[in-house]
């Protein structure tokens, strides 16, 4: 009994020491790629963009033309939603068929760790590099802006921290499913760039969903979409959100996702064995 | 080079080449057609949230906004055909140092990277952007005169050599900066804006989005003229900022080729 709890602890202390390696490592090359990830960055402007359209709207049409929305509501979403955006990318298809063209994959599979957490090191990595550069915009965008500029209150920030890396895994769960399709087809890359449409429209990317009429929301509430910006967002620009469903969403799905994407995974090694490699 | 006769054909032998190359390959077509009417029907959703309770987006009615719409789409599905594939070649030119071999060819080096490929998967693009255009248009019930097409067809050229401009001289700064191709994703970001009349944005985006990136000779002022409204000094602005672009886009190729040290130096 004391034995098998002291194992039990031995394998935490060996899985955090792995987990610290992986993630040192990893930042330590997104380091190299400072320059690029800036850029990346800076392409996630979109929000930025539809916050301008959604402004002039409003100061035409008042809050009935965004759904009830005030223009200091809006500056908050969309900024927030920038934010959700910035730490919920996700481009583990990429790499993993870069690396599997390139026949890193199996070299990989030799070693006692599952390619997976090689992957959410990786982006969890490039986060952190992202990290100071998002809060330069931000204050630019406050110091040009100083009327939308907001701290959220604590238990409301303390939220937001806690939904934006679960949307994270979420989006990750997705694309790891679509992923796996590497192991089938050369064009898994192409039905990623399809999933990424209903993504943008019904996230709430391109637009509050407030604004949505009332059986699009509804629909697009029913997708895993939603949960991914819209609601971290929300949470963040401390709007009105039905907080509890909103976690019980993002676990739900990750809950129903991630068992897929895991058998996914088995079949695909299956496969990959099975051709030779 | 033979002249414009003399390009032309080559142009023919190019585009040829690459579309059977491309060809080989179905279900790309079928996932970008998927992927453009998607794109087509949650943009036309999302236009659709501005008029639901007001008439005008910046003074711009439903049809008239779709004109500017169809506009940004004919553009962007000529980045996907044209632009993209070529400036994106002209990078990895750069990066493999093969760039020498481009120099050494008989024909102009900018003509030459800039069309040598054409990627049909744009095209789905083009022809939506076309008919959204046409719709807005007609239904707009202001359709141009003989001679007002004419212009609008002017400054709708004008419009596509300004973005090929700015992509140009991007992918030229490789030269330089080897790892310039995220640099374009951020130029595509940016050009989104394009999707709405430049009227739609508060005065500061309106100045940033005219004279610093100027989205608004992409899509507003051709949009503008299609439709009739355009004023003659936006016009006239419209083909000054594209001649001035397409020739600094000239010199700069001249400017960077002299720090071109090629490969093998």
């Amino acid at each position: 009994m004391t034995r098998r709890r002291s194992d039990a602890r031995a394998g935490a202390a060996h899985g955090l020491r792995i987990a610290r390696v992986l993630l040192s490592t990893q930042y330590a090359t997104m380091l190299e790629y400072r320059a690029e990830i800036v850029l990346w960055a800076l392409s996630g402007v979109l929000p930025l963009i539809m916050l301008g359209v959604w402004s002039g709207a409003e100061a035409s049409g008042g809050p009935a033309a965004t759904g009830g929305l005030s223009a200091q509501a809006l500056g908050r979403y969309f900024l927030s939603a920038f934010v959700v955006r910035q730490f919920t990318i996700v481009w583990v298809i990429h790499s993993f068929e870069e690396d599997t063209l390139a026949g890193r994959l199996s070299p990989y599979l030799l070693q006692p760790l599952a390619p997976v957490w090689r992957y959410v090191s990786a982006h969890l990595a490039e986060q952190v590099t992202r990290l100071p550069f998002v809060l330069a915009m931000l204050a630019l965008v406050f110091l040009i802006h100083p009327a939308v500029a907001w701290l959220p209150s604590p238990p409301r920030l303390l939220a937001a921290l806690v939904a934006i890396p679960m949307a994270f895994a979420l989006r990750f769960a997705i694309q790891w499913i679509l992923t796996m399709l590497c192991f089938w087809t050369e064009r898994a890359a192409a039905l990623e760039r399809l999933m990424y449409i209903p993504y943008l429209f019904l996230s709430g990317l391109v637009a509050p969903l407030e604004a949505y009429p009332e059986g699009v929301r509804a629909f697009a509430l029913a997708t895993p979409f939603p949960w991914m910006v819209h609601f971290p967002a929300q949470l963040l620009a401390g709007a009105e959100v039905p907080v509890g469903r909103g976690f019980a969403a993002l676990l739900l799905w990750t809950l129903v996702l991630v068992p897929i994407g895991w058998s996914g995974w088995k079949l695909g090694m299956r496969r990959h064995s099975a051709l030779g490699a | 080079m033979g002249g414009p006769r003399g390009a032309a054909r080559l142009l023919l032998r190019f585009w040829s080449a690459s579309l059977a190359a491309e060809m080989e390959y179905g279900v790309n077509a079928a996932v970008e057609l998927l992927s453009v009417l998607g794109n087509l029907a949650g943009s036309l959703f999302v236009l659709s949230l501005f008029f639901r309770h007001g008439h005008d987006l910046g003074g711009w009615s439903w049809d008239q906004a779709l004109v500017v719409l169809g506009i940004y789409t004919l553009l962007d599905g000529l980045t996907s055909t044209l632009l993209q594939p070529n400036l994106g070649a002209l990078v990895t030119h750069v990066q493999k140092g093969t760039l020498d071999f481009v120099l050494l060819k008989p024909v102009d080096s900018q003509f030459w990277l800039s069309l040598r490929i054409v990627s049909p998967w744009g095209l789905p693009g083009v022809a939506v952007g076309l008919v959204l255009m046409a719709v807005g248009v007609v239904r707009a019930g202001t359709p141009p005169s003989l001679p007002g097409l004419a212009l609008a067809l002017v400054v709708l050229v004008a419009a596509s050599l300004l973005l090929y401009s700015l992509w140009f001289v991007l992918a030229a700064t490789s030269i330089w900066f080897v790892k310039v191709w995220n640099a374009t994703e951020v130029l595509r970001a940016t050009l989104v804006a394009g999707r709405y009349p430049i009227s739609a944005y508060p005065a500061g985006l309106r100045v940033l989005f005219t004279f610093v990136l100027p989205v608004a000779f992409l899509t507003t002022v051709p949009a503008e003229t299609l439709l009739g409204k355009a004023s003659a000094p936006a016009v006239l602005a419209g083909l000054l900022v594209a001649g001035l672009a397409l020739g600094a886009s000239r010199l700069f190729w001249i400017f960077a080729l002299r720090f071109y040290t090629s490969a093998s130096s």
